[in-house]
């Protein structure tokens, strides 16, 4: 557990920086962790993806089927891991303030 | 963003076999970054009221340890001793023949001694020597015997979280010395002083909360089915029925839960809901037992215990008959080799009989639970599905057995037979590297996390070098496991040693295959992947 800042953002993550407190995410905050994530400009497709998975996760708790992800935002797997290196689990929803996928994934 | 690891020839470089020139006894561990996974979250060991939760890390020099966490590991030492007889024979009988040395993955892609099965081993033999055997209480260490103190209890945590539970070494021991139980008495000790891995915890606490590892809850789950429910009638024409929660089904279906959460597992549930909806299967899902696999197995008996009984729990609410499991590794394992004294034997439950063809499984007869690949092979044997094995001639196969239904339920033949049905191109890897001699995927048992993925490159390697062979020599060009850690963990495995190699289910090759009764011509398959046109603008 560590916090992490970045300019005006200063919250808890874990090991892998993922936010801890989902709660406390914002539009700032998202900026903030892209750049964990070597993304320093959010283009319109981030923020597609990123409130995508925010609105899934208000709604059920947790980040949507990794397909169903890629159908209802247009987006291919490959683009995906285009617009987060680190791909739709460990880098989207990281920077969408999801927690971390566990298990057999 | 995860560090990028050593390229693939560095790898390989930097395995040297020479042990180090001191004694292993005088080596200390060193938790190098990439090869060791972070302690368990303090929230989920209190969820599952697990002893000692708090905040550390193992590269941390203080482990804050109980005061009298000796005591406790002798304690737990001695009840385990006398609570299992295997234990204490395995503790007792080995001779250090060194058939097992060279048989483990990790000791194979990292060449650490420690990794050899019989040396890991070691580490906690020579604990009991001193501890609990007449020799090594007079002469300690001239019988092999050792204090426990921190240091070797960090290198417990290392090393008994260097190990997958495969079971490899085992099918090699002149004694039948089960290793992986040797393994499972280590965590279970370590456990008593809360020293445990999170990617092991989190799963269970998720599993015990919500009825899976990933912490799916029922609106969820059900947005997951239904979603896969209309894209497979995209794919197909056909509309099928997958029912959640329903009482009086004949059948309770469990499969592991990144089935319906990750690819290319998806493609798999795709090929599971074609099947069962056209041989008019009476099943059901639940979303309570929405999971197959059982991260317990890879923490403690009593852990392993309270997930699987949700599964019997929720057939019984249910009513079923008996229970189907899906393409899951590890819980094959539980429910052979474990549940029956766990929470068996199911009697009110009946043996299983495939409604469809009328055989009986007398070997679930005391678990009641038969894996799909039995009764999916029951179903090609009856000829009571029509198959077109040319809907995956774009695809060159190969089978990677995953360990647990290879050794801890000898499901070897039923997959190749499915296999040989369902797809024309089917070239297995070399003979000691399948079946009862399979190769780890080397993320097994809970340690599939990023912060370990030098290890697990290493513990990969032997069978991905299996996978390059027949790639390089037959084309092969998907990998087919039944296994959801596999279809996790071998995708960043054979991007790194074999690219162009896909990762799949065998199930998805069947729902390729599956002629289903009002189908739709087949444009795609079950990825979406267009059929070539054939001559005369016919598709495949």
């Amino acid at each position: 557990m560590a916090i992490f800042q970045h300019g005006s953002v200063s919250i808890d993550v874990d090991e892998d920086g993922f936010m801890q407190e989902p709660d406390k995410w914002n539009e700032e905050v998202a900026k903030a962790l892209a750049t964990t994530e070597g993304v320093d400009d959010m283009t319109e497709d981030h923020w597609k993806l990123v409130n995508y998975l925010r609105d899934y996760y208000l709604k059920y708790g947790i980040a949507p089927m990794i397909r169903k992800l890629c159908k209802e935002t247009g987006f291919s797997l490959k683009k995906v891991y285009e617009l987060f290196p680190s791909g739709p689990a460990k880098g989207a929803c990281k920077v969408a303030g999801l927690s971390k996928p566990t298990g057999c994934v | 963003m995860a560090e990028k690891p050593k390229k693939p020839q560095e790898l390989v470089q930097s395995i040297e076999y020479k042990p180090p020139r001191k004694r292993w006894m005088d080596t200390p561990v060193e938790f190098h970054k990439g090869t060791f996974n972070y302690s368990a979250a303090v929230d989920k060991l209190k969820y599952l009221d697990l002893p000692y939760p708090r905040k550390w890390q193992p590269t941390e020099e203080d482990w804050q340890l109980p005061d009298n966490w000796q005591e406790i590991i002798h304690k737990g030492f001695k009840d385990r001793l006398d609570k299992y007889r295997s234990f204490r024979v395995f503790m007792d009988i080995c001779v250090r023949c060194g058939a097992c040395a060279d048989k483990c993955h990790y000791f194979i892609g990292s060449g650490d001694p420690r990794n050899m099965p019989v040396l890991r081993a070691e580490l906690l033999r020579s604990v009991y020597r001193n501890d609990f055997t007449t020799a090594g209480k007079i002469l300690g260490g001239l019988a092999g015997g050792r204090k426990l103190t921190v240091k070797v209890l960090k290198e417990w945590f290392y090393y008994f979280y260097q190990c997958t539970e495969c079971r490899r070494c085992s099918v090699f021991c002149p004694y039948g010395i089960d290793t992986a139980e040797i393994t499972m008495m280590a965590r279970e000790l370590l456990n008593l002083v809360g020293l445990n891995i999170d990617w092991i915890c989190t799963p269970a606490a998720n599993c015990f909360r919500t009825g899976n590892h990933l912490g799916i809850q029922p609106h969820g789950f059900k947005d997951s089915i239904e979603f896969a429910v209309d894209e497979l009638e995209e794919l197909t024409g056909v509309r099928v029925n997958a029912p959640i929660n329903k009482k009086g089904a004949e059948i309770l279906f469990v499969a592991p839960s990144a089935d319906y959460f990750a690819s290319p597992h998806y493609y798999t549930l795709l090929g599971y809901l074609a099947l069962f909806h056209e041989v008019g299967l009476d099943y059901t899902w639940s979303s309570y037992a929405s999971e197959g696999g059982n991260f317990g197995l890879f923490h403690s008996y009593e852990t392993m215990k309270r997930l699987n009984s949700k599964i019997y729990m929720e057939a019984k609410r249910l009513g079923v008959k008996w229970v189907l499991g899906g393409e899951c590794g590890h819980m094959w394992r539980v429910i052979h080799q474990y549940m029956d004294t766990l929470n068996g034997p199911a009697d009110f439950l009946e043996v299983p009989v495939s409604p469809i063809t009328g055989t009986k499984f007398e070997h679930a007869r005391s678990t009641r639970m038969v894996h799909i690949m039995e009764f999916t092979s029951d179903l090609i044997r009856h000829n009571k599905i029509k198959l077109d094995p040319g809907r995956n001639d774009h695809w060159r196969v190969t089978f990677h057995d995953s360990c647990n239904p290879a050794r801890a339920m000898g499901l070897i033949e039923e997959p190749r037979y499915v296999i040989n049905h369902v797809c024309n191109n089917f070239i297995e890897m070399p003979e000691n590297t399948i079946k009862e001699q399979t190769f780890c995927c080397g993320s097994g048992s809970g340690l599939g996390t990023d912060e370990n993925m030098e290890m697990r490159l290493r513990g990969g390697l032997p069978r991905a070098n299996a996978v390059k062979f027949v790639h390089e020599k037959n084309d092969v060009n998907i990998l087919l496991c039944i296994c959801a850690i596999d279809k996790a963990t071998l995708p960043p495995l054979l991007e790194y040693w074999v690219p162009d190699v896909e990762v799949g289910g065998i199930h998805e090759m069947v729902g390729n295959a599956l002629v289903m009764t009002g189908e739709n011509e087949r444009l795609t398959d079950l990825r979406g992947t267009p059929y070539p046109e054939k001559e005369g603008g016919e598709n495949v």
